[in-house]
């Protein structure tokens, strides 16, 4: 799982209001080479919750993305977009859970695939 | 009586008929069982030509390769997802006559789609993987899109991850009921989305689960998977999102285009294929402005738009059933 999925991902638990961003407990991190697109980030940049990325991104061990939101005209920059990039894209969470931050139930994450099926008396 | 045999035959083996017959036996028991059995025949020959034409097609004419791919290798240049590479698991439903004809309408609206030039790309139930990485595949060049797959089957889910990974693409997956947890942040954003539902007409019992058994068992009309899914769609598209999902006579296809166009979509229908068995439509949905319009005026627009072409091609198929 990307941290882009962690992005577009929260916890649909009945009753849960604030299922959103899922807080990640990381077991294995692997990074993946992925081709470098600065229109695919450009487009991204205002579909992203910016804290819930630098959150996650430093939860998986990657500290370079500034904490507050950063103004788009950084998107200029070279050296930011390969930050971003290298977050979005690059990080994958293989291994560990994602869990909802009002009830800490735990979602499974193993080889990659985040598991968000509930059960019954959870719909 | 072919397929039948390998039904009772090694429960070890791989069995793909073992799977299409289960399916076709439950669609037709539906409808007339006592067919069953002089179609049994004739169906595995059809499965066997249509697999032999999905084989075959792939090499063949104007592989629209971009320049900048020559040299990757050849599995990277090819327009759909090749059968040998598509993986498999017993509890995992195999590319059929109705996975062969999402892809077809896909490929057959190629040209359309890349200048659609999605971003976020979707399919809801991959099950082995081959659409999702057809269109993967098909939209290659489109170096800005971003694929997500889901499916209630643990097990269908990571074949779609080794089918994906077998020609070099990548999408991300969940394992989940349709599209939940990702309903909220990706309202809106998703710009094609794909779906080959359960759709076979079964006991309401039937529906669900986390097996072999999801990937047809429809309920009632084949219905209770296809209507909740809709709404869900129309949450997760884009302005500019388009539906393309797969549908059976039984399941009413004029009714559901109907409803969507309550909700301000037009329709198209993109392939249909009446085999003995069963009659496949895929259908594609968009948001259309003039549909949302109210009153006749919408009417007379949607009318000239075709509306009523594509009403009567419909009641057409309904009523041949
Ligand atoms: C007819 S199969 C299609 C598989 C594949 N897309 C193809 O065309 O070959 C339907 C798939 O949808 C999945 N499915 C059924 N109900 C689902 C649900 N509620 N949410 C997600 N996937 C579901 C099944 O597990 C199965 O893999």
């Amino acid at each position: 799982m990307r941290l882009l999925t962690h992005n577009m991902l929260s916890s649909n638990i009945k009753g849960v209001i604030n299922g959103f961003p899922l807080l990640i407990q990381a077991e294995r991190v692997v990074e993946k080479q992925v081709d470098f697109n600065p229109d695919f980030l450009k487009n991204m940049f205002s579909k992203i919750d910016w804290k819930a990325l630098a959150d996650a991104s430093k939860t998986m061990g990657y500290d370079e993305l500034p904490d507050e939101v950063p103004d788009p005209s950084v998107l200029d920059s070279q050296e930011f977009l390969q930050k971003f990039h290298h977050a979005l894209l690059e990080l994958h969470l293989e291994e560990g859970a994602l869990v909802c931050p009002e009830t800490g139930r735990r979602f499974p994450v193993n080889k990659g695939i985040p598991n968000m099926l509930l059960h019954e008396d959870e719909v | 009586m072919e397929g039948t045999a390998t039904i009772e035959g090694d429960e070890g083996e791989r069995r793909p008929w073992k799977q299409m017959d289960d399916r076709r036996r439950r669609h037709l028991s539906h409808e007339s069982t006592s067919l069953f059995c002089s179609l049994a025949l004739l169906l595995s020959i059809r499965f066997a030509a249509a697999k032999g034409f999905a084989r075959q097609r792939q090499p063949t004419t104007e592989n629209h390769v971009p320049s900048n791919f020559t040299n990757f290798p050849q599995k990277m240049a090819s327009r759909i997802a090749q059968i040998r590479l598509v993986s498999s698991h017993p509890q995992v439903y195999e590319p059929c006559d109705d996975s062969f004809a999402l892809v077809d309408a896909l490929l057959a609206d190629r040209k359309k789609l890349l200048d659609h030039r999605p971003t976020i790309c979707m399919e809801v139930g991959s099950g082995s993987g081959y659409v999702i990485t057809s269109l993967a595949l098909i939209l290659q060049e489109i170096k800005t899109a971003y694929y997500f797959a889901t499916d209630i089957n643990l097990h269908a889910v990571r074949v779609t991850h080794e089918t994906l990974e077998a020609h070099g693409v990548h999408a991300e997956l969940l394992t989940t009921n349709i599209a939940a947890g990702l309903e909220k942040r990706l309202a809106g954003l998703v710009d094609v989305m794909v779906v080959n539902p359960p759709y076979v007409p079964t006991p309401e019992e039937e529906v669900g689960g986390d097996g072999i058994a999801a990937a047809w068992a429809g309920g009632e009309n084949g219905r209770s998977v296809i209507d909740k899914i809709l709404p869900i769609a129309d949450n997760l598209l884009s302005e500019k999102g388009w539906l393309y999902m797969l549908f059976l006579a039984a399941n009413d296809p004029l009714q559901i285009c109907l409803q969507m166009r309550e909700k301000g979509y037009a329709a198209k229908i993109i392939v249909q294929r009446a085999t003995e068995e069963e009659s496949l439509h895929v259908i594609k949905f968009w948001r259309d402005s003039d549909i949302r319009m109210e009153g006749n005026e919408a009417v007379t627009i949607a009318k000239n738009r075709g509306w009523e072409f594509l009403l009567s091609q419909l009641s057409r198929l309904s009523f041949r059933r």
